[in-house]
């Protein structure tokens, strides 16, 4: 490891000794390294990924055939309830996370994140509050009023789920909230020398984009949240008509959050996309400025947009017609992404491995996405769309066939990078293909069933109506996908077998991380390289003659990082227990709000002895 | 960069960033456009719902607004003995920054101590979190605020005792600027919320 120089004069005033474990589980558990923490979101948000996933296909069960008992309609609320809330908050939004964590230190040339035992934090946050919210299942009723949780609904339930939903996700935003400001900061802060804010990978500039979504949306969810909870145990009034309380409060504070959260499921797939579609088509990226302010100028927007989740609500004609205007407008810097992923397509060097069919499959699943889409910000269409499959199908279009293809193309792509081993390009095609044909034939039915009326979040429906056929494709469909996941977990066990070996850069590809080897050390470079131009790792290599012909930068003046020597000064920070303890304070805080005082009382003492364990311990034993 | 990388990934007071801002400070910056949001919603619910309890009692009815403008003067003093700990620190004189911390800490802990004799009249006036709208949006408001409060007087206890085992130095002054980037944010958001709250008139 690389700490094998340990610093003498660190002011020794911690409690404890802080942990040294490079190996075993204890190395993973008291970890702040980065790239660590990265994989342990992503293997998280992948279990997460499946247990939604099994959610998802007991809905469709239910679904096959008409009049079907499978699932009762409470336990179906309860499926679907939860089948929203992992995905979104458990699986999409942490498999980002892992994506973020892992590679913008190494695409921006920086040695971890700014905090990194915040980032260990965020991580442990994240996981209980996703234990916190599974354990509802057995400590009286899982959250079932929609993962919007609309009130009054959500506050009339007798049951606790909804408790159980306002708090867990408040965990969950307080471990979003510090990652954002933590990976604000690297981005901002920690660039290598050269690094100019417009020579950044577009994901790094993505993951920036995110981050600010993220600490300027989260606050009002909490708000939300409070409130919610409030009402529900201590008998305040926020949302409750009968006192001169509004309903709508709640939809309008939750959307000022859900909407911007949209761009935060999305943007990390499209900077993923904007880092694969150039490598594959031996093209720099078409318009990497245009990209870039398009993410910005859809961060902006994103806040503006809220009120096409709630035309049907009767908020007048004019608050409508001016969202659904601001709608559209949306509309224009994602098309104008599209078009540059196109760009970077046309006449490029193409081959087509299944990272590059991933990033395709994204981009023609978003456009579809996006168009139904934008047939929501019609406000007369809309009325006939809201809560109808039709809506179904555009988000999942949206963050399955945008989001999910786009991390699948990620993982596919840096999994060489992460773990040193490519996975089997065949089982990578199969799965892609299977999930694709998978994807559009749970979801692309769905269209018609919405448009001929069929409602969400209704447990059956007869057979009279004519549903059946469409309902019985989705559900092969969503089995299809199923047996793509297998493949892809196949493919990661065969891998994982492999010996390590692979190069630094199998891809020949054009960013920083690709520098270092594979997987990096524990410090990432041992030279912090300077930067001189946007895709630095493609002009070492690569040089261009005066009639515009690509050549490789003769031997020496090329090339990956060297993987021996001048890594043994630089030692990293030491691992630390207080991350896991001030976290697992927060968890008992969590279920004190619910059980018992006392308990609460006792988190708020944990959280409090971990932050001052924390903030006294020495920066290195 | 041979040598500095080591410093490079820690949360060190003296770090080489892109920005030239110090990381902690970014990070307090951030988190604190943050928190507008925060208190942005929370007032917006005050705001929104003004007017529209059903039942009494009023804000007219309760509010004393001679006592709360003396403890939110109290408050924004505590700006100024937070400025004079920090100009302290920074030119190593650490007994007077001691002071000014205790200070400022003392002016937080009257306000707060003021909060809770004003919520105890209103509760004995029958004003409780769930008598009505007012009550609800007025404690959960005021109740935000004043726990903000009440961590930054932590942070500033346990920097002022932190002081005596040798921890803050002159060269830790950028810790004291940061507890009072918060502590100004939280009499800042103070200014906001009793001109939203007591002195704008909810009318009849």
């Amino acid at each position: 490891m690389a700490s094998v120089s340990v610093p003498t004069e660190g002011r020794s005033r911690g409690l404890f000794r802080r942990p040294t474990a490079t190996t075993g589980a204890w190395s993973w558990i008291t970890t702040v390294d980065h790239k660590k923490i990265g994989i342990l979101y992503g293997v998280t948000a992948f279990a997460f990924f499946i247990v939604g996933g099994t959610e998802a296909l007991l809905i469709r069960l239910q679904l096959a055939q008409p009049n079907q008992e499978i699932l009762s309609p409470s336990v179906y609320n309860e499926i679907f309830t939860m089948h929203g809330i992992t995905m979104v908050f458990l699986v999409v939004m942490p498999l980002s996370a892992a994506f973020v964590n892992y590679l913008v230190p190494l695409m921006i040339g920086a040695r971890d994140v700014a905090f990194p035992r915040l980032n260990a934090f965020s991580y442990w946050a994240f996981l209980f509050a996703g234990i916190f919210i599974y354990s509802s299942w057995f400590l009286g009723g899982a959250p079932n009023g929609g993962w919007f949780g609309y009130a009054p609904n959500a506050v009339l339930d007798p049951t606790r789920g909804m408790t159980f939903y306002a708090i867990g996700l408040l965990l969950a935003g307080v471990a979003s909230m510090v990652s954002a400001v933590n990976i604000a900061v690297t981005i901002l802060n920690m660039r290598a020398p050269g690094m100019t804010l417009f020579r950044m990978p577009v994901f790094a500039w993505m993951s920036l984009v995110v981050q600010f979504l993220l600490a300027f949306s989260l606050p009002v969810i909490t708000v939300a949240l409070v409130e919610l909870l409030f009402d529900k145990r201590f008998g305040t009034h926020f949302f409750d008509s009968v006192a001169g309380g509004d309903p709508v409060l709640w939809q309008h504070l939750f959307w000022l959050f859900g909407h911007p959260e949209v761009y935060i499921l999305v943007l990390p797939a499209m900077g993923i996309v904007s880092e694969i579609l150039p490598v594959f088509s031996r093209k720099p990226l078409f318009g990497y400025q245009f990209v870039v302010f398009s993410g910005i100028a859809i961060g902006f927007i994103g806040f503006g947009v809220w009120v096409h989740h709630m035309y049907a609500v009767g908020l007048g004609p004019i608050a409508n017609t001016a969202f659904g205007i601001s709608t559209m407008i949306i509309a224009i810097p994602t098309g104008v992404k599209i078009f540059n992923w196109l760009g970077t397509m046309w006449k490029g060097d193409l081959t087509f491995p299944t990272p590059m069919l991933f990033s395709i499959g994204f981009v023609s699943m978003f456009v579809i996405g996006g168009l139904s889409g934008v047939t929501h910000s019609v406000v007369p269409s809309d009325y006939q769309q809201t809560d109808t499959y039709y809506v179904v199908a555009h988000f999942h279009y949206v963050l399955f066939g945008g989001s999910i293809f786009g991390l699948f193309a990620g993982m596919h792509f840096w999994w060489p990078k992460v773990f040193g081993r490519k996975l089997s390009e065949g089982l990578g095609k199969a799965t892609f293909w299977t999930m694709l044909v998978g994807f559009n034939l749970t979801f692309g039915p769905m269209h018609v069933l919405g448009l001929q009326g069929m409602p969400r979040r209704i447990q059956t429906y007869p057979e009279e109506l004519g549903l059946t056929f469409y309902n019985l494709v989705s559900t092969i469909g969503a089995f299809t996908i199923a047996v793509a996941v297998l493949v892809f977990l196949v493919n990661v066990v065969l891998t994982q077998r492999k010996p390590r070996g692979e190069d630094a850069d199998p891809w020949d590809a054009r960013t920083l991380e690709w520098l270092t080897t594979s997987p990096p050390p524990e410090h990432n470079f041992d030279e912090i390289p300077t930067v001189h131009a946007l895709d630095e790792a493609w002009h070492r290599k690569y040089t261009e003659t005066e009639d515009g012909h690509v050549l490789p930068v003769p031997a020496g003046g090329s090339g990956s990082e060297p993987a021996h020597g001048g890594g043994h000064a630089i030692h990293m920070p030491s691992p630390s227990y207080y991350p896991l303890v001030a976290s697992l304070g927060l968890l008992f805080f969590g279920y004190g709000l619910i059980f018992s005082w006392w308990l609460a009382g006792a988190g708020a003492v944990v959280l409090l002895a971990g932050l001052y364990g924390w903030a006294l311990e020495p920066s290195a034993e | 960069m041979q040598e500095p990388v080591a410093v490079h990934a820690f949360e060190s007071e003296h770090e080489d960033t892109s920005t030239g801002l110090p990381n902690t400070k970014l990070a307090m910056w951030i988190f604190l456009a943050s928190d507008v949001l925060l208190f942005g919603a929370l007032i917006t619910s005050y705001v929104v719902y003004r007017g529209r309890s059903v039942v009494g009692p009023y804000p007219n009815d309760v509010f004393d607004i001679p006592y709360t403008s003396v403890s939110s003067f109290v408050l924004l003093a505590s700006s100024l003995t937070m400025v004079l700990a920090l100009s302290s620190i920074q030119r190593g004189d650490l007994p007077r920054m001691r002071l000014w911390l205790l200070a400022t800490a003392l002016l937080g802990l009257t306000f707060v101590g003021g909060q809770v004799y004003e919520f105890t009249t209103f509760y004995e006036e029958g004003l409780s979190l769930t008598t009505n709208l007012f009550g609800t949006t007025f404690y959960v408001l005021t109740g935000f605020h004043g726990t903000h409060v009440a961590i930054g007087i932590l942070m500033l206890l346990s920097v002022f005792s932190l002081s005596f085992g040798g921890q803050i130095t002159q060269r830790d002054s950028l810790t004291v600027e940061l507890v009072g980037l918060y502590w100004h944010f939280v009499d800042i958001v103070w200014i906001v919320i009793f001109t939203v709250v007591y002195l704008v008139p909810t009318g009849p």
